[in-house]
C-alpha cells in the first residue's frame, strides 16, 4: 500500500507536464487535461482512503528516492499518510477539481488561459508534495512550489500595477516562512544527526528525551516551525497579505486563499504536533497567536466594505480558532473545521460577484434606515477606535514594512557605495584572492580562517542587500547578486573542512548556469530596449514574452527551486554551518531571504506591470 | 483689482465636468466618458481627450494594419478615404504613410505630470501611501450594507464624520499632529491646504486635476453622488470638496511623517512651468493616419451593409424572388430597438410570414417609477435623463422572496463563522457541485422575470389626481395614457393595418455571477428589465376610453385588436406573456399558435447565438442548444451569459422593409419610423 503513495504526487506532476504541451487557443484540451488528471487523482484517492480505512487506518511511510548520500548526511524524498494527509489531500483534490471545471468556462478567451491551468496544476503538485511529505526536506520542496505558484497567480494580470506589487508583497512573506522552515530543517539536522522523518517524530519517548537534552535548540526549531505556519495561515501579525493576495482570477483566489494554501499552516502544526506537544510554552504560544488572530481578524472583518476582503478576514479568524484547537489536541475537530471552512469560503469567493446584486435586491425589500448613535460614551469611543483600527488593519502592513523590510533597505542604502564599478572590481579581486587562500587551505592559521569566513559572509550579505535597493541598472543588480552568491559559497567552504569540492560543485553548477542564462536575457533586453532600469515597473513582457520566461526560469534556478542541482547544494551548504555559528547562520539566512526577493524584484520591475510604452490599452494604476 | 489666479469654485466645477459620471451599479447607465468633449468635432474631441487624460481612443496602429492585411479593411475604400482627405495627387505618399511608416505611438498624457515630481524629487510615492487607506475610508463611509459595522456617525457629512471619529476615538486617521490640527481648523478650504502642499496658485488647478484623475473612478462617483444623492438607497452626504480636503490632509500627513522638515511646497523645488491642461492639441501626422484608418474601417463595414440593403431592395422589386406581402396580418410585435432583438425579429418574421415586427426604445414611451410589492424603494423605468412624475405600484403578490444566507455577511463573524463551517460549509460544497453539473435558478441569480410578479396587479390607471405619493402621481389619467400611446404609434408609424394581436415585447437578461448584469438589461429602462413597461403600455392601448380618444386623433384601432405585454429574456432565450385573461376568445386561441411561433423563433435565436459561444456546440440538436443557452444564464461560472452590446455597430431608423430579411448579425439598432407619416418631422 505504501508504494501507492507516490502515485498521488506523480499524477499531478504528470498533469502539469501534459498541460505544457498545448497552445493557448486549445482551451478544451488544456482544461480537459487539467480536470481529467485532477479527477483521476480524486477518484484514486477516494478508493485509496476507503481501503486504507478498511485496513485499519495505520500510518503509512514510504522512503522514496535518495538524492544524496554521504556518511552522516542523507537527503531523500519521503512520503507519509495519516488521517491529516487523508483529509487535506481529499479536500484539496475535490476543491481543485471543482474549481478547474469552474475555470474552464470562467476564463474562456483569457489571454492567460494556458498559463492559468499550468500554474494551478503546478500548485496542485506542490500542495500534494507538502501534504504527503514524510520529512522536512520533502515538505520544503512542496512549500517552495506553493510560494512560487502563488506569486505567479497573484500577478496573473501581469500588465497591471497592483497585482504585481501585491504579488511581490506576498512572496516576500512566503519567503520568510520558507526560510524559517529551512532553519528548522537545518537545526534538526544538527540535533538528530540525521534527516528525521515525521514517522520518527511519532515516537514520543524519543522526542521527549531529545527535547530534554537540547531544550534551547529544540525550542528554536519549533519556534521556526510555528512562525512558518503562522505566515502561511496569515495569522497575526502576518495577516495583511491575504486580502492583498486576492488580485488573481477569482477562481484561483478561491483555491489558494479561500481554502487550500491558507490552511497549510494548520497542516504544518498537525504534522509536527508530536514534536511540540510536550513543550508547554510553545503550546501556550500557539494558543496566544490563534486567540489574538481570531479576535483581531474578526474585528477587522466587521468593517470591511469589500466582499472578498471580508471573506478573507472571516476565514483568518476561523483559522485562528483552528490553531487553538490543534494546540489543545482536538485533531479530529480541526480536520472537520478545516474541511467546512474550506468549502464555505471557496463557495463564497466563487459567488462573490453576485453578492452585490443579491444585497441590492435585499436592500430594496428589507431596508430600514440605519440608526447612528452619536452620543458621547466610552463604549462608543471604543467602538470608533476598533472601527478605525480595522480600516487600518491594525497597522499590520506598515508594521511589517517598518520592522522587517526597512532595516534591510537601510543597510543596503548605507553600503550602496559598494556597487560602484571600482568597488566591484576590488571585490572581485578579493574574491579571487579568497579562492587562492582556499586552495592553500591546509597551511592557513585557523584564526585567519575564522575571520575570513565571517568577512566573506558579511560581504555576501551586504552585496545582496545592495542589489535589493539598486534602482538604476538591472544588469548591475544581477551581477552583484551573482558575486554575492559566490562569496556565500566561499565563506562556508572556508569554514568547513568537510565541505567537499563535489558538494560545492553541486551548488555552483546550478548557480553558474542560472547566472549565465539570466545575464544573457538581460543583455538581449538591453539591446532591444536600450535601458534596463529598475525605478519603476516596465512591463516588457508585452513585447518580450519569451525573454521574460527565460529570465524567470533563471530566477527560479537562482533561488534553487527544486529543479536544479542547487537545491541539494543549498541543503548541504546549510548542513555545513554548525549550530553554534550564530553570526554565520544569521548572515546566510538574511542572504537567502533577500536573494529570492532581489531576483524576483528584477523580474517584476523589468517584465511586469503596465507597459511603459503606452501604445495599447492599459489598465489604471488603481485597478 | 487683482484677478484671482485660482478660483476654487470654478476649478471644482471643471473637475466635476471632466470626471466620469460614475454611478453606483444599482442603476446601470451607458455612459459616455468623453461627454465633456462632446461639443467638439469627433476627431478633435477624441485626440484632445487622449492627450489630456491618456485615454486610448482608437485601435492601435498595428491592429488597423492587421485588419487591412486580413481584408477587413478594404483596399478600395482605403484609397477612396485617402483621396477624399488628402487629394488624388497625394494618394501614393499617404498610402505609404498609412501602411508602412513607423510612428512613435507613445502618448505622453498631460495629466499627472506635476504631481509626479514628488517621486522624482523626494522619492516618495504618495499614491501608494495614501490611496489604499483613502479608498477604504471612502468605501466604508459610502457602504450600503456589505460591511458588518456601520461607519461611525455616517449620518453626518463625510468630513464631519471624519472629525467625529477623530475626536471620539483613541486612535487617529493621521500620523502627525500637523494634519490633525488642520482638520479642526475653522473654515478650512482647499486653497489653504494647497498653499501648504503646492505653494503657488498658478499650479493649483493642475495639481488638483493630477490628484483627482489618479483615481478618477472614485472621484467621479463622489462628484455624481454630490449631484444626485438619491443614487444611493442608504443616504450619504459627500462632496468632491470633502474628498479633496481629506486627501490633501493625508498628503500633508504622509509628507510630514516620511520627510519631517525636509520638504517644501512642491512648486518651490521644481523648475517646471505650470501647464494649461486644456490648451489646444497639435494635429500630428499620426492623428491623420489614424483618422484615415478609422474612416476606412467604418466605411469598409458600412459598404457591406449598404450592399446588402441594396441587394435586398433589388430582390424585392424582382417579382420572381420577392415574397408576396400578405394583406392579412397574423400578429404584430413591437420589440426594443436593441441589437439583440434584431435576430429574434428576423426569426419571427421568417417563421410566420404574415407577422410583422416593429422597433421602439424598450420603455415604450411610458415613463414612471415602479414599486414592487413590499419594496421600500422605487425603480426608475425609463431612460436615464428622463425624470418621471408617475408611480406604478404592484399589489396582490402572493409569492415570497427567498433568502440565501451564504450571500450575506452573516457567516463572517466569529461564532457564526464557526457554526457555519460545520453546517453551511458542507452544504456549500454540495451546492457548488450541483451548480457545476446541473445549474438552476436561485435567489442569488439576477432573474429578469423576477423583476415584476406575473400574477401581481399594477396601479396603472389614475382615477383621482390627488392620489399621490412622495410627489409622484400614482398611475396615468386617461388623457396621459392617450398621449403616450399616440406618441409611440406615431413614432413607429403604426397607424393603420392593425393585426388582431399586437405584442409589446420588452427585454431583460438573467445572469448569475456578474455585478454588471444591469448592462445586459434594457438601457431604455435604466438598466432594468422592461416587463412593467410592456404590461403598462398594453393596458393603456387596450383601454376603451383611450381607444376612443385615439380615434378622435385619427388612429383607429379596431375593437378586435388587442395588445399583449411580454418579456424576452435575452440571456436565457425565454419569453413570458402578461394579462392573457383580457384576450377575447378568438385572440386567446390564436395566441396559443403565436406562442408556438415565438418558441420556434427562440430556438433559432438560441442557435444563432450559440455560434459565438465556446461552451456550446452549435451543430447540436436545436432543443439541446436551447437548453444549454438556458443553463448558461444560471451558471455561476458564466459571467457572460450573453455578450451585451459588444457587437453594436449600426443604427437604422426607418421602415422595417429596408432591413426585413437581411442578416445584420445582431449588430444593428432598429428603430421603426415612417417619414411619409411625418412630413413636419414632429415625431
Amino acid at each position: 500500500m505504501e508504494q501507492l503513495l507516490q502515485l498521488f504526487v506523480f499524477i499531478p506532476l504528470l498533469g502539469f507536464v501534459l498541460s505544457l504541451l498545448f497552445a493557448n487557443r486549445q482551451e478544451k484540451l488544456i482544461s480537459g487535461v487539467a480536470y481529467t488528471i485532477v479527477g483521476l487523482q480524486l477518484a484514486g484517492l477516494s478508493v485509496f482512503i476507503v481501503s486504507w480505512l478498511l485496513h485499519g487506518a495505520s500510518i503509512l511511510n514510504l522512503k522514496h528516492f535518495v538524492f544524496y548520500k554521504e556518511d552522516t548526511i542523507e537527503i531523500f524524498l519521503d512520503f507519509y499518510f495519516d488521517k491529516s494527509t487523508a483529509m487535506f489531500a481529499f479536500v484539496g483534490a475535490l476543491i481543485t477539481f471543482l474549481v478547474l471545471i469552474f475555470s474552464k468556462y470562467y476564463l474562456h478567451r483569457d489571454e492567460g488561459y494556458k498559463r492559468f491551468f499550468n500554474t494551478v496544476l503546478l500548485f496542485f503538485f506542490g500542495y500534494n508534495v507538502a501534504v504527503f511529505a514524510g520529512n522536512f526536506e520533502t515538505l520544503f520542496i512542496g512549500w517552495e512550489f506553493l510560494g512560487i505558484t502563488s506569486f505567479l497567480l497573484i500577478a496573473f494580470y501581469r500588465d497591471r500595477y497592483l497585482p504585481v506589487k501585491n504579488a511581490l508583497k506576498t512572496i516576500s512573506l512566503y519567503r520568510l516562512g520558507d526560510i524559517c522552515l529551512l532553519l528548522s530543517l537545518w537545526m534538526s539536522h544538527h540535533l538528530w544527526h540525521e534527516n528525521i522523518t515525521f514517522l520518527q517524530l511519532e515516537d514520543v519517548g524519543l522526542v521527549n528525551s531529545h527535547i530534554n537534552e537540547h531544550y534551547g535548540f529544540a525550542l528554536f526549531t519549533i519556534t521556526m516551525l510555528v512562525i512558518s505556519a503562522t505566515i502561511k495561515s496569515a495569522q497575526f501579525p502576518f495577516s495583511s497579505w491575504l486580502p492583498r493576495a486576492m488580485e488573481g482570477p477569482t477562481t484561483s483566489s478561491a483555491v489558494f486563499y479561500g481554502s487550500l494554501s491558507v490552511h497549510l499552516g494548520v497542516f504544518l502544526l498537525l504534522r509536527t504536533h508530536s514534536y511540540w506537544e510536550s513543550v508547554e510554552v510553545m503550546k501556550v504560544g500557539i494558543i496566544v497567536i490563534g486567540a489574538a488572530t481570531t479576535i483581531i481578524a474578526s474585528l477587522i472583518a466587521n468593517v470591511q466594505a469589500t466582499v472578498k476582503t471580508q471573506i478573507a478576514y472571516a476565514s483568518i479568524a476561523q483559522i485562528g480558532l483552528m490553531f487553538i484547537e490543534v494546540a489543545l489536541g482536538w485533531h479530529n475537530l480541526v480536520l472537520v473545521h478545516f474541511a467546512g471552512n474550506a468549502f464555505l469560503r471557496t463557495y463564497q469567493l466563487l459567488v462573490s460577484p453576485s453578492v452585490l446584486g443579491y444585497l441590492i435586491h435585499d436592500q430594496v425589500f428589507n431596508y430600514s434606515p440605519k440608526k447612528y448613535d452619536t452620543k458621547r460614551t466610552f463604549a462608543g469611543k471604543l467602538r470608533n477606535t476598533f472601527y478605525l483600527l480595522g480600516i487600518k488593519e491594525w497597522n499590520m502592513d506598515a508594521l511589517l514594512k517598518k520592522a522587517l523590510w526597512n532595516p534591510f533597505k537601510r543597510v543596503g542604502k548605507m553600503f550602496y557605495f559598494m556597487s560602484s564599478n571600482a568597488a566591484l572590481i576590488v571585490l572581485s579581486i578579493v574574491y579571487i584572492a579568497g579562492l587562492v587562500i582556499f586552495s592553500f587551505y591546509e597551511t592557513l592559521p585557523p584564526q585567519l580562517d575564522e575571520t575570513l569566513h565571517l568577512l566573506f559572509s558579511l560581504i555576501s550579505m551586504l552585496l545582496i542587500l545592495i542589489a535589493f535597493v539598486e534602482r538604476k541598472n538591472a544588469i548591475r543588480a544581477w551581477g552583484i547578486i551573482i558575486l554575492s552568491q559566490f562569496y556565500c559559497v566561499l565563506a562556508i567552504a572556508l569554514l568547513n573542512d568537510t565541505y567537499e569540492y563535489g558538494e560545492i560543485a553541486l551548488y555552483a553548477s546550478g548557480l553558474i548556469i542560472a547566472a549565465i542564462v539570466g545575464s544573457y536575457a538581460l543583455r538581449k533586453l538591453l539591446i532591444a530596449e536600450r535601458h534596463v532600469s529598475l525605478d519603476d515597473f516596465y512591463g516588457h513582457i508585452y513585447h518580450h514574452p519569451k525573454l521574460a520566461f527565460v529570465f524567470l526560469l533563471a530566477c527560479f534556478a537562482f533561488v534553487s527551486l527544486p529543479f536544479t542541482p542547487s537545491f541539494i547544494g543549498i541543503d548541504l551548504m546549510f548542513t555545513h554551518i554548525d549550530k553554534e555559528e550564530y553570526l554565520l547562520i544569521t548572515m546566510t539566512t538574511i542572504n537567502f531571504l533577500v536573494l529570492e526577493l532581489a531576483v524576483l524584484r528584477i523580474y517584476a520591475r523589468l517584465f511586469l506591470g503596465p507597459h511603459k510604452k503606452q501604445t495599447h490599452p492599459i489598465a489604471y494604476r488603481s485597478s | 483689482m487683482k484677478k484671482e489666479v485660482f478660483d476654487e469654485h470654478h476649478v471644482l466645477h471643471e473637475l466635476k465636468h471632466y470626471l466620469p459620471t460614475q454611478t453606483p451599479l444599482k442603476d446601470f447607465i451607458h455612459h459616455n466618458s468623453l461627454h465633456a468633449f462632446q461639443q467638439m468635432k469627433f476627431y478633435d474631441a477624441i485626440f484632445k481627450a487622449s492627450k489630456i487624460f491618456g485615454y486610448q481612443v482608437t485601435l492601435p496602429l498595428v491592429d488597423f494594419r492587421n485588419l487591412y492585411q486580413i481584408g477587413r479593411i478594404d483596399n478600395e475604400v482605403l484609397e477612396r478615404v485617402i483621396e477624399e482627405k488628402k487629394g488624388k495627387g497625394n494618394l501614393t505618399i499617404w498610402k505609404q504613410h498609412v501602411i508602412n511608416k513607423n510612428y512613435d505611438e507613445h502618448n505622453a498624457q498631460r495629466v499627472g505630470l506635476l504631481r509626479a515630481n514628488w517621486k522624482k524629487i523626494y522619492q516618495i510615492e504618495l499614491d501608494n501611501l495614501i490611496q489604499p487607506f483613502l479608498f477604504r475610508v471612502l468605501a466604508g463611509y459610502l457602504d450600503q450594507g456589505v460591511s458588518i459595522w456601520d461607519f461611525p456617525a455616517g449620518n453626518m457629512t463625510f468630513l464631519e464624520s471624519i472629525k467625529w471619529i477623530e475626536r471620539e476615538s483613541f486612535t487617529s486617521f493621521f500620523k502627525t499632529a500637523k494634519a490633525k490640527k488642520l482638520l479642526f481648523q475653522n473654515d478650512l478650504t482647499i486653497t489653504d491646504l494647497l498653499k501648504i502642499v503646492v505653494g503657488k496658485e498658478e499650479y493649483f488647478e493642475q495639481y488638483l486635476f493630477d490628484q483627482q484623475f489618479s483615481h478618477r473612478g472614485w472621484s467621479g462617483m463622489v462628484a455624481t453622488l454630490e449631484a444626485r444623492p438619491d443614487a444611493l438607497l442608504s443616504p450619504k452626504t459627500i462632496s468632491l470638496n470633502d474628498l479633496i480636503i481629506f486627501e490633501l490632509l493625508l498628503e500633508i500627513d504622509h509628507l510630514e511623517n516620511e520627510l519631517g522638515r525636509k520638504w517644501k511646497p512642491l512648486c518651490e523645488s521644481i523648475t517646471q512651468e505650470p501647464i494649461d491642461l486644456f490648451k489646444e492639441v497639435a494635429n500630428t501626422e499620426l492623428h491623420e493616419v489614424l483618422k484615415i484608418w478609422q474612416d476606412a474601417f467604418e466605411w469598409s463595414y458600412y459598404d457591406e451593409v449598404l450592399a446588402g440593403i441594396q441587394q435586398l431592395s433589388k430582390s424585392k422589386q424582382n417579382p420572381e424572388t420577392s415574397e408576396p406581402v400578405s394583406e392579412v396580418k397574423s400578429f404584430q410585435a413591437m420589440f426594443c430597438i436593441d441589437e439583440r432583438e434584431d435576430s429574434i425579429r428576423r426569426h419571427v418574421e421568417f417563421i410566420d410570414k404574415k407577422s410583422e415586427t416593429w422597433g421602439s426604445p424598450g420603455f415604450f414611451g411610458v415613463e414612471f417609477y415602479f414599486q414592487a410589492e413590499h419594496a421600500k424603494f422605487y425603480d426608475k423605468l425609463c431612460p436615464a435623463p428622463v425624470t418621471p412624475a408617475y408611480l406604478i405600484k404592484e399589489y396582490d403578490v402572493s409569492e415570497k422572496r427567498n433568502h440565501d444566507i451564504l450571500y450575506t455577511n452573516k457567516t463572517h463573524q466569529l461564532i457564526s463563522g464557526f457554526i457555519s463551517a460545520f453546517t453551511f460549509g458542507f452544504w456549500a460544497g454540495i451546492r457548488l457541485v450541483q451548480n457545476l453539473f446541473k445549474p438552476k435558478m436561485s435567489p442569488a441569480i439576477s432573474n429578469a422575470f423576477a423583476h415584476m410578479n406575473e400574477q401581481g396587479k399594477l396601479t396603472i390607471e389614475n382615477k383621482n389626481i390627488n392620489d399621490r405619493e412622495n410627489g409622484l402621481q400614482i398611475g396615468f389619467t386617461i388623457e396621459e395614457m392617450t398621449t403616450r400611446v399616440r406618441g409611440l404609434l406615431n413614432g413607429i408609424g403604426l397607424k393603420s393595418d392593425f393585426a388582431p394581436l399586437i405584442y409589446v415585447v420588452a427585454h431583460g437578461s438573467s445572469s448569475a455571477n456578474n455585478p454588471h448584469h444591469g448592462a445586459h438589461d434594457c438601457g431604455a429602462c435604466s438598466g432594468r428589465p422592461g416587463s412593467v413597461n410592456s404590461r403598462v403600455f398594453a393596458f393603456m392601448a387596450n383601454h376603451v376610453e383611450v381607444r376612443k380618444r385615439l380615434t378622435e386623433s385619427g388612429i383607429n384601432i379596431p375593437d378586435k385588436t388587442q395588445f399583449v405585454g411580454a418579456l424576452h429574456d435575452t440571456a436565457a432565450d425565454e419569453m413570458e406573456f402578461y394579462d392573457l385573461d383580457v384576450l377575447n376568445e378568438v385572440n386567446a386561441k390564436s395566441h396559443l399558435l403565436h406562442v408556438e411561433t415565438f418558441e420556434r423563433a427562440l430556438d433559432l435565436n438560441a442557435k444563432e447565438r450559440s455560434r459565438r459561444f465556446a461552451s456550446i456546440n452549435t451543430k447540436e440538436e436545436i432543443k439541446k442548444i436551447r437548453k444549454a443557452i438556458k443553463a448558461r444564464s444560471v451558471s455561476l461560472f458564466e459571467p457572460r451569459p450573453e455578450l451585451g452590446h459588444g457587437t453594436n455597430t449600426l443604427c437604422v431608423v426607418g421602415n422595417r422593409s429596408i432591413t426585413k430579411g437581411l442578416f445584420l448579425d445582431r449588430r444593428a439598432f432598429l428603430n421603426s419610423y415612417n417619414y411619409k407619416l411625418d412630413p413636419e418631422g414632429s415625431f
